[in-house]
């Protein structure tokens, strides 16, 4: 199995729903607390498994604005992994999770150095590395309802632009998604391999090309017709 | 990259102390150290080891969480810092024999001189894999850090070398030479280093947003102060500032020793020596901090940086 998330950057709103429902959920889960640091003072920080930036792509007026939602991406060859001296991050062989033994952890932030996507953050209080766990302790909690069995981030999602999956099962819906709708990897140029795949906006425009019937067809040509 | 003042410390001063264990241990098979006293051969590798040893407690605080640090030996066979670690660790049995062998004159003192040297040798590139395995970094992520790492270690350990040397005998000008040409290689290796980062490449916005036919800015970071990823990655120095820091450490790290070993070279007291090994470690300080403030991390792409 190769579990991981499938991002859709058309529909992402940018509201940090996942980021606030991941950090509820692990705040008290396996890895949790996620500490705070002055959480009512001036500069509150703390750590956070997923983080949402916004860009503007392209120039204006033909800008686009796209909300990009990043956690751990589960990378196939993940160097937080080989650069860990104590054995704390591990990768599972059973479902590729990439997870942080908190045991383990001496805090030497080489793993966040060695991550190209800022997955992982040092916790201050407890003095260990924090990130992503894709909801271990939900996805396999036999208690839950089997339609609950996702990560946070995925359940709360208003838009549904995040799926979770097996990339490793064609038929899936994350592998469909990310065939059909080129689904990328980021940094692919520094050959991690990372497992998320972010589904890029739609080309409005090519999507009403493909859509026109044959009797819109005639009416824009009449109207093209008339305005010249 | 933030430059966490302990592990500037560390390889300053732990590449000083293994540079000189590996100029005691080569004169040794080289014929030279036995020109000095037992006790002064033992006075260089204690020096050495009391050098080695502040950095490698200095390394220690940088870490949050320092009681499971017994745990870093344990991925020896895939992690550069769980090898230095080791390697550092071995190196202290070994130079314990190497001390036996010198104070009771042993047969095998040879031998143990040129295992110390080697292991030396090994953990200080150790050190410096540490830094040029992270791809993500690539001002560090090239053969020439671990190469820039030895050469320092080396220099500053043979002028350490020289300057102790001096109080228990006349100095050699054959060793001072071969020390002033390790420092000009070493300044010539920066100097390559420097104009090889100066070069534009790397990853871009584009690349790690996947929006490669457009220009990508970034619009809100998701944050209203900074975080983990801000305090670490996002160190910024004004450009004019750092070009005045690569300056004065050219000038206190290289040309000031070079300058003061060129006038023992002439018959000026060798005791000078001592000043120019001050200086060269006051520079090499400067040198590991601009190693870090200049080290520019791809998350930073994510927070609006165009190229890294």
């Amino acid at each position: 199995m190769k579990l991981g998330l499938v991002i859709d950057l058309d529909t992402c709103v940018g509201c940090h729903a996942c980021a606030t429902a991941c950090k509820q959920w692990n705040t008290s889960g396996t890895i949790g607390p996620l500490s705070d640091e002055r959480p009512h003072g001036k500069d509150p920080s703390g750590s956070w498994l997923n983080r949402i930036r916004t860009y503007e792509v392209g120039d204006s007026p033909h800008s686009k604005t796209v909300h990009m939602p990043m956690s751990c991406m589960h990378c196939e060859d993940a160097a937080c992994v080989t650069v860990c001296p104590t054995g704390a991050s591990y990768k599972r062989e059973e479902d590729g999770i990439v997870l942080v033994d908190q045991d383990k952890c001496m805090g030497c932030n080489l793993c966040a150095w060695a991550c190209p996507y800022g997955a992982r953050e040092l916790d201050t209080d407890s003095g260990t590395m924090k990130k992503c766990t894709l909801c271990v302790d939900r996805i396999y909690d036999l208690e839950l309802p089997e339609a609950e069995r996702q990560p946070a981030c995925v359940m709360t999602c208003p838009t549904s632009s995040r799926v979770f999956g097996d990339f490793d099962d064609p038929d899936s819906e994350v592998s469909k998604l990310t065939r059909e709708r080129g689904g990328q990897q980021l940094l692919p140029e520094l050959g991690y391999n990372p497992v998320n795949s972010y589904l890029p906006p739609r080309n409005p425009k090519q999507q009403e090309k493909l859509k026109v019937s044959a009797l819109q067809g005639v009416k824009q040509l009449v109207n093209r017709l008339i305005n010249r | 990259m933030h430059p966490a003042f302990s592990v500037l410390i560390f390889t300053v001063t732990s590449g000083a102390g293994y540079g000189l264990l590996a100029w005691l241990g080569l004169g040794q098979t080289l014929g030279y150290s036995q020109t000095l006293t037992p006790e002064q051969q033992l006075i260089m590798g204690v020096i050495a080891m009391v050098l080695v040893s502040v950095g490698l407690l200095s390394s220690t605080l940088h870490l949050a969480n320092p009681k499971n640090a017994w745990r870093s030996f344990s991925r020896f066979r895939t992690s550069w810092l769980s090898r230095e670690a080791v390697f550092a660790i071995a190196l202290y049995p070994l130079s314990a024999l190497y001390a036996a062998a010198i104070f009771w004159q042993w047969n095998s003192i040879n031998v143990l001189a040129g295992l110390c040297v080697v292991l030396a040798l090994i953990t200080l590139f150790s050190t410096s894999m540490i830094y040029a395995s992270l791809k993500t970094i690539r001002q560090w992520h090239t053969p020439m850090v671990p190469a820039l790492f030895m050469a320092y270690a080396l220099s500053s350990g043979g002028l350490l070398f020289l300057s102790v040397g001096c109080f228990f005998a006349p100095i050699n000008n054959q060793l001072l030479n071969i020390c002033i040409g390790l420092v000009l290689i070493t300044l010539a290796l920066k100097l390559v280093y420097f104009f090889w980062q100066g070069k534009p490449q790397g990853a871009t916005l584009q690349t790690a947003t996947g929006f490669t036919q457009a220009s990508v800015r970034l619009l809100d970071a998701g944050h209203s102060a900074p975080t983990f990823l801000n305090r670490e990655f996002g160190y910024q120095v004004a450009a004019d500032q750092l070009l005045r820091l690569r300056v004065l450490m050219v000038l206190v790290a290289f040309i000031v020793p070079l300058g003061l070993m060129f006038w023992v070279e002439q018959g000026a007291t060798a005791n000078v020596l001592v000043v120019a090994w001050l200086a060269m470690m006051a520079g090499l300080l400067l040198e590991r901090w601009l190693f870090f403030a200049e080290a520019r991390h791809v998350v930073r792409l994510f927070h609006g940086e165009q190229r890294c």
